[in-house]
């Protein structure tokens, strides 16, 4: 028996994500999975599991946990307030969490969402290869609810010998790499020179599903419908109001409005949160 | 065909333009397009399985086929221009499912209407149609199914209702569909089926994918 997690408080929005269920998006399976890879990686590694291990996802405002038995956890991602017991913890490095002790993951201070590994993972049961809660198509795990039990699986090995990594601060201003296309043509050039020239900002409707923005609106050379298309993580598409929307983790796997261009890297999209300005620029030569 | 890069790790494969930039010839309409997509989405499925194409996700749609996790993009854009469709696949080798529906949808008459025709006549019409899955998309499981021709495409409710049940059956444009789980929708329902379209426990998880061929059968 590996204990459990007893979820005291479960904040605003804490999910089970380990790295998705790709390759189901041919039968309208969103790829869903961590929103910042690296660093669920990261804490799964001070933890001693392996990398792709399910661990949980926090939202802005925290979460308080209870294991059942003696284990070892680590934080990544925003910057928070970790607490055991009445001990301050720190993240970015393994913690001791006596059995019945309260772990604490107080509000995020900077950037938004921060990833919790804990020694042997979240071993709630697999859906399609994969534990993450996808909060589109509802597969996987429900997000979490005060007086949740999940099951904990078998630590795999000791927790990394480290001291400390470095934490990465979110930046106040996110500059997006892009390649433009597939459908940019049906975009005006002045569009092509708003996205790559102007700043947007994150707009408080933005979630796993995707970074809408809110900025010049881009306007089009092509009217009508496009016939729907596959999509990819991190395309920015555009719908009828001119407002871009960048596609994350847990993105529909078609889409009917066209897709002006691709970020290189959605994982900044993570951190950031409403008001927060976003600027795209093309490939760095 | 066109072959567009998307961001660093994806092409679309576009199949609307003829292979030959004719100006004489004009676009393709979709009727012709569906089929050449599931040639499409055939062929690349089967290069896959011999391993001579390395993608993780190879997703059909409308116009398009897209693969995602390509590594190599370019090498692999300039491969897939020298592989070619010839014929249709062959359609009698794909899986046949007969799904049985019980033909009470409360917008029967709205399809009679737009089919000017009565209620029986489209549901003769509709249990005559063979369809295949184009693609999936919109919920797990959903598969769009074509097989209508164009003068029968309908369109879509002017406000989607907030709660349509799983197993609906229902047509919008030229596709035909079914909710694999209750979820809000537009499209016009003809009738219902009790068949479980996705379950997570069953291998494959969708009754429907790509390629497989329809009847929707009297229940």
């Amino acid at each position: 028996m590996n204990g459990l997690v007893e979820v005291l408080r479960a904040g605003a929005l804490t999910t089970v994500q380990d790295l998705g269920r790709p390759g189901w998006a041919h039968l309208g399976v969103p790829r869903s999975g961590a929103l910042d890879p690296a660093a669920l990686r990261l804490a799964n590694r001070l933890v001693g599991n392996p990398e792709p291990t399910a661990g949980l996802e926090i939202t802005l405002t925290g979460c308080e946990l209870r294991p059942t038995r003696a284990t070892t956890v680590a934080v990544v991602g925003a910057e928070v307030d970790v607490r055991v017991g009445h001990r301050p913890g720190d993240t970015g490095r393994p913690l001791a969490v006596p059995g019945g002790a309260v772990l604490r993951i107080g509000p995020a201070r900077r950037g938004l969402r921060c990833w919790l590994a804990v020694a042997g993972g979240i071993a709630v049961a697999p859906v399609l290869g994969s534990r993450s809660t996808d909060t589109l198509a509802g597969l996987g795990p429900a997000p979490l609810r005060d007086g949740d039990l999940l099951p904990l699986g078998t630590p795999a090995g000791p927790p990394a010998p480290v001291d400390v990594t470095v934490p990465r601060t979110p930046p106040a201003e996110l500059r997006l790499t892009v390649r433009l296309g597939p459908r940019h043509d049906w975009f005006t050039p002045a569009a092509l020179e708003t996205l790559l020239g102007t700043a947007y900002q994150v707009s408080p409707l933005s979630n796993r599903v995707g970074a809408r923005l809110s900025g010049a609106p881009l306007p089009r050379a092509v009217p009508g419908e496009l016939p729907s298309e596959g999509l990819v993580l991190g395309a920015v598409q555009v719908p009828a109001d001119g407002q871009p929307l960048v596609f994350l983790a847990d993105h529909p796997t078609t889409g009917g409005y066209p897709v002006i261009a691709v970020v290189d890297d959605v994982t900044p999209l993570a951190q950031a949160r409403p008001g927060t300005t976003v600027r795209f620029h093309g490939p760095q030569r | 065909m066109r072959i567009r890069r998307v961001g660093t790790h994806a092409l679309l494969l576009d199949l609307t333009l003829p292979e030959e930039a004719d100006p004489a010839v004009p676009p393709r309409g979709e009727t012709d397009v569906a089929s050449i997509v599931e040639a499409w989405r055939a062929e690349l499925w089967r290069r896959r399985d011999l391993g001579e194409l390395a993608a993780v996700e190879i997703v059909p749609a409308a116009t398009t086929v897209l693969l995602d996790g390509v590594t190599d993009p370019p090498a692999t854009a300039a491969r897939l221009a020298t592989w070619t469709v010839t014929a249709l696949p062959t359609v009698a080798a794909a899986r046949l499912v007969e799904i049985p529906v019980t033909y009470d949808g409360e917008d029967l008459p709205r399809v009679a209407a737009h089919w000017r025709t009565d209620v029986p006549r489209v549901v003769r019409r509709l249990r005559d149609v063979e369809f295949q899955v184009a693609f999936c998309g919109f919920a797990p499981g959903f598969g769009y199914l074509t097989g209508l021709p164009a003068e029968l495409a309908v369109p879509r409710l002017p406000t989607p209702r907030p709660r349509v049940p799983a197993g609906s059956v229902a047509l919008a444009g030229r596709y035909a569909g079914i909710y694999p789980t209750a979820s809000p929708g537009g499209w016009l329902l003809i009738g219902r089926t009790e068949l479980t379209l996705f379950d997570v426990t069953a291998d494959p998880p969708a009754l429907l994918s790509p390629g497989t061929r329809v009847r929707l059968v009297d229940q």
